[in-house]
């Protein structure tokens, strides 16, 4: 039996080994910062309270410039989500979803003209983009396409954490002497990139980092939460991480629920199926 | 192994089917009453382990293709089954984690064959159609990962698609042909997402063959003496069947973990980033299991070169079953080849590790060592030929070489014999 | 041969047959719990998806139908009749009330009260799903080109292989020229 437990053992290190292997290792920015988040571990859920303010924080300050063209306005009221309560069997006839979809114009062809014409949103539309399309956000942005807000806490290595680091007051600096940005760049210890071709100091003291296109967008007060929570730089960027990593992973907590259910069938099944095993090996040498 | 079925229908219904078509016989001569070598360890399981893999792989796709678009609206069909479709986060996440699962069992499996010497006659043909299954799974897969149009499937086509762009002459015409354009574009997704649907089922139908071999020429098993009595032998169910369930419970663990803990942890992160024809992401990394081959193509700095070494690689295991002279199939009997075995895994693990770092990284960090030809000898690429060498010496040197100059341990007359005494591994 | 799956679990002695028996049965129910389980998933996927439910409701402004007409519009991907229905076409319809009919149904039983005007339908015939053409058959209603089922100007049934009346959507009035359907 041992045999056969170290065997699955060596099996799972070396599956265990792969998936945490730091595939191509970035050394020439900072690390996401450690951030505590609800959402964490095999039984964290996502801090309904911190969404809203996330969500707060996205619609007043992010949004201006980076689209959410995934996400619809009834996902948030979806278990997990912002606006969701358990009395409201579809999302889309919670009223806080609704109040807050109508507050948004939505771009619609009017059936009887054929016109363009903008309407309130309804739970169904998905969050309008700032810019009517990519050339009209690089225009508007100095070139740069500020990237779609849906996944961006999936698509970037370190997820919120990353996010979180970026906004945060420790990811700007002012430029060290010997880095020349161009005008619109900005210095960020936590952006991944090569700086070299833009440093004039000993090119073996490259600073980490990378520059950024988007100026510093979060400040103490930038928002006012309805909670009463105080509007820090740093609680801002926590808040507005969680709600992206919400965004972009909204079935989290609905999976970490049935993963409990599946494991514990799997680990009570798995012992059934070796108690069978055991019978009918009973009198078979092997 | 062919013997008289001892199938007996009881009732007059299967009676009458038997006459006519008889497949509870084919099913109760080849599931039930089978003999199967009693002394069948837990890497014996895998071939039963893969069978689940390419159900769940066949069904949770058929599933996905319900849902999925091809076209522009690839990249946002695949977020609506995410987020909209009713379970529909679960299904594509089983889809995704069950191909590296597949790839971990087809791994495991293969390696197996290689220890016990399960290619050796009379099972070449049974050795070579699992050849044919694995670069089926491999076309498969890398077709598949294509399929949710993120900048790593964008990439990834592109750079494979371009491999075929090395053979001299034709080399441009058959990527334009490949891609259906001048560059990867929707046409190739297309017809990427029709043989991605396709080809399962021809590694189902070629599994059939495979097990037919396996029945025609009966299981190896761990000593690699073929079974010659009814002592050596048990029956498949309920013997192997409740091993071979039990051993796929402990995998659907290990499966589950990731689909629902670590949903993300084998893929990239890019590829949550609509592919963009503009932008190259700044590394361009395959799935995991393709890692080593990824790292025999970029050993080489000739591209045509490299392409043929990573397709001879897969090559190697074709010819496999005549490379190795040895008359003992089991490595337990084989002290010298056990060592060369354990090196060969170390190598293609190195080779992994390779392919998934920059080629001119530093293997030690900081350690400044001397340049050799292109690169300095602290760098990836370097290990990665290092690896790439033993990996065909493997094949081409040692294992015909090694069969005809080691002295094997004595070998057991019967599997009955060592099987009852236990003997030390 | 060897032995068969018979043998192998027939009784062994010295063996508490109770305890055998139990491991065995609650390793295959819970085998066939997992299953059914499992399958709820793979069956509810094919329902429609949270986007198809929340596009369910429409506004349309009534004020854009001239008296006599009917317009069509789409309502979660299906045609719906509204109709603004004569003088005349809601006397021939209420005069019918009581008249042999497959499925009866008063004129007032199809509308809002007050709002006797507005005849609001889906435009799908409910023999075999058919866009009924405006106007057609006998009692002035609408005709269903695929097989013949004649219906009323209150969208009853009253000739043909049709079972049932037209549908009435849910929608209530927001005002006297605006309707919210669904």
């Amino acid at each position: 039996m041992l045999r056969k437990v170290t065997v699955w053992a060596a099996a799972l290190g070396v599956l265990g080994a792969l998936a945490v292997t730091p595939v191509i290792a970035a050394t020439t920015h900072e690390e996401p910062a450690k951030v505590h988040w609800s959402f964490e571990g095999p039984f964290g859920t996502f801090d309904q309270q911190q969404l809203q303010r996330g969500l707060k924080v996205y619609r007043e300050v992010c949004s201006a410039c980076h689209s959410m063209n995934l996400v619809s306005f009834q996902a948030l009221g979806d278990p997990g989500g912002p606006f969701f309560e358990a009395k409201y069997k579809k999302s889309s006839e919670n009223p806080y979803v609704k109040a807050f979809a109508k507050d948004f114009q939505i771009d619609d062809v009017d059936t009887d003209t054929g016109d363009k014409i903008k309407r309130p949103g309804t739970p169904a539309d998905h969050f309008p983009a700032p810019f009517a399309n990519e050339y009209a956000a690089k225009a508007s942005n100095g070139g740069a396409i500020p990237p779609d807000m849906s996944l961006l806490a999936k698509a970037r290595e370190g997820g919120p954490a990353y996010i979180y680091s970026i906004v945060s007051a420790e990811g700007y600096k002012a430029p060290p002497a010997g880095l020349t940005l161009t005008p619109g760049q900005h210095y960020n210890i936590y952006m991944p990139g090569d700086l070299s071709g833009a440093w004039t100091g000993d090119p073996n003291k490259v600073p980490i980092g990378g520059v950024i296109a988007m100026p510093p967008p979060l400040a103490d007060n930038k928002v006012t939460y309805d909670d009463g929570t105080k509007a820090t730089q740093d609680q801002e960027a926590k808040d507005v991480a969680a709600f992206l990593y919400w965004a972009a992973e909204p079935k989290q907590d609905q999976r970490k629920q049935i993963g409990l259910a599946v494991m514990i069938y799997l680990l009570v099944f798995t012992g059934l199926l070796y108690a069978v095993y055991r019978k009918v090996w009973k009198n078979e040498s092997h | 192994m062919s013997g008289q079925s001892t199938y007996e229908p009881k009732s007059a219904i299967t009676r009458w089917m038997d006459k006519r078509l008889p497949v509870s016989r084919l099913v109760w001569d080849s599931f039930v009453d089978y003999p199967t070598p009693r002394n069948l360890n837990y890497w014996w399981t895998f071939g039963g382990i893969l069978s689940l893999c390419l159900g769940v792989q066949i069904i949770t796709g058929i599933i996905l293709a319900m849902h999925y678009q091809v076209g522009p609206g690839a990249f946002a069909s695949v977020e609506h089954i995410m987020r909209d479709v009713n379970y529909g986060w679960m299904i594509r996440y089983i889809h995704a984690n069950g191909a590296s699962m597949f790839f971990v069992a087809v791994y495991v499996h293969m390696l197996r064959g290689l220890y016990y010497g399960s290619y050796k006659a009379p099972r070449e043909v049974l050795w070579l159609l699992g050849c044919v299954i694995y670069l089926l799974m491999m076309a498969t897969a890398f077709m598949g990962y294509v399929l949710p149009w993120g900048q790593m499937s964008f990439w990834g086509a592109k750079v494979i698609t371009n491999l075929f762009g090395a053979l001299p002459l034709v080399g441009k015409p058959i990527t334009i042909w490949l891609w259906g354009g001048y560059a990867v574009d929707y046409p190739t997704l297309n017809r990427f997402f029709s043989l991605h649907y396709l080809l399962p089922f021809m590694i189902a139908g070629v599994v059939i063959l495979h097990i037919w071999a396996l029945h025609v020429a009966g299981q190896n098993n761990p000593t690699g003496v073929e079974p010659k009595s009814k002592a050596d032998t048990v029956a498949f169910t309920p013997y192997a069947t409740v091993k071979d369930g039990f051993a796929m419970s402990l995998f659907l663990i290990m499966f589950a973990l990731f689909v629902f803990y670590l949903p993300n942890a084998l893929g990239h992160a890019d590829n949550y980033t609509e592919a963009n024809p503009l932008k190259t992401p700044p590394h361009i990394v395959p799935e995991w299991y393709f890692l080593p081959f990824y790292a025999i193509l970029r050993a080489i700095p000739d591209k045509l070169t490299g392409v043929l070494a990573m397709f001879g690689a897969i090559a190697c295991l074709f010819a496999l079953p005549w490379l190795d002279t040895s008359k003992v199939k089991s490595m337990r009997y084989r002290p010298q080849a056990k060592l060369y075995f354990v090196i060969f895994i170390v190598a293609c693990v190195v080779l992994g590790f390779c392919g998934a770092h920059a080629p001119d990284d530093q293997v030690i960090p900081g350690l400044s060592a001397f340049q050799l030809l292109d690169s300095n000898i602290n760098s990836f690429v370097w290990l990665s030929r290092i690896a790439a060498l033993y990996y065909f010496a493997y094949f081409l040197v040692i294992t015909p070489l090694l069969g005809l100059r080691e002295t094997p341990l004595a070998v057991p007359e019967s599997i009955a014999a060592p099987a009852l005494s236990h003997p030390a591994e | 041969m060897a032995e068969t799956a018979a043998d192998a679990t027939a009784s062994t002695p010295g063996q508490d047959p109770n305890r055998r028996d139990f491991i065995y049965i609650a390793a295959v129910a819970a085998a066939a719990g997992g299953a059914a389980a499992v399958a709820w998933p793979f069956i509810d996927q094919m329902n429609p998806a949270a986007d198809t439910l929340a596009a369910a409701s429409v506004e349309y402004d009534l004020s854009k139908v001239e008296p006599g007409a009917q317009v069509v519009i789409t309502w979660r991907k299906q045609p719906l009749f509204i109709r603004n229905r004569t003088a005349a076409q809601i006397a021939s319809a209420v005069k019918d009330d009581h008249a042999d009919m497959k499925d009866p149904a008063t004129d007032a039983s199809r509308v809002k009260p007050g709002h006797a005007q507005w005849l609001i339908l889906l435009g799908s015939c409910t023999h075999l799903g058919c866009v009924p053409t405006e106007g057609g058959g006998k009692y002035g209603g609408w005709l269903c080109p695929c097989h013949g089922s004649v219906y009323d100007t209150a969208g009853r049934i009253r000739s043909g292989p049709a079972p049932k009346n037209l549908e009435l959507p849910e929608y209530t009035f927001l005002t006297d020229t605006k309707v919210k359907i669904g």
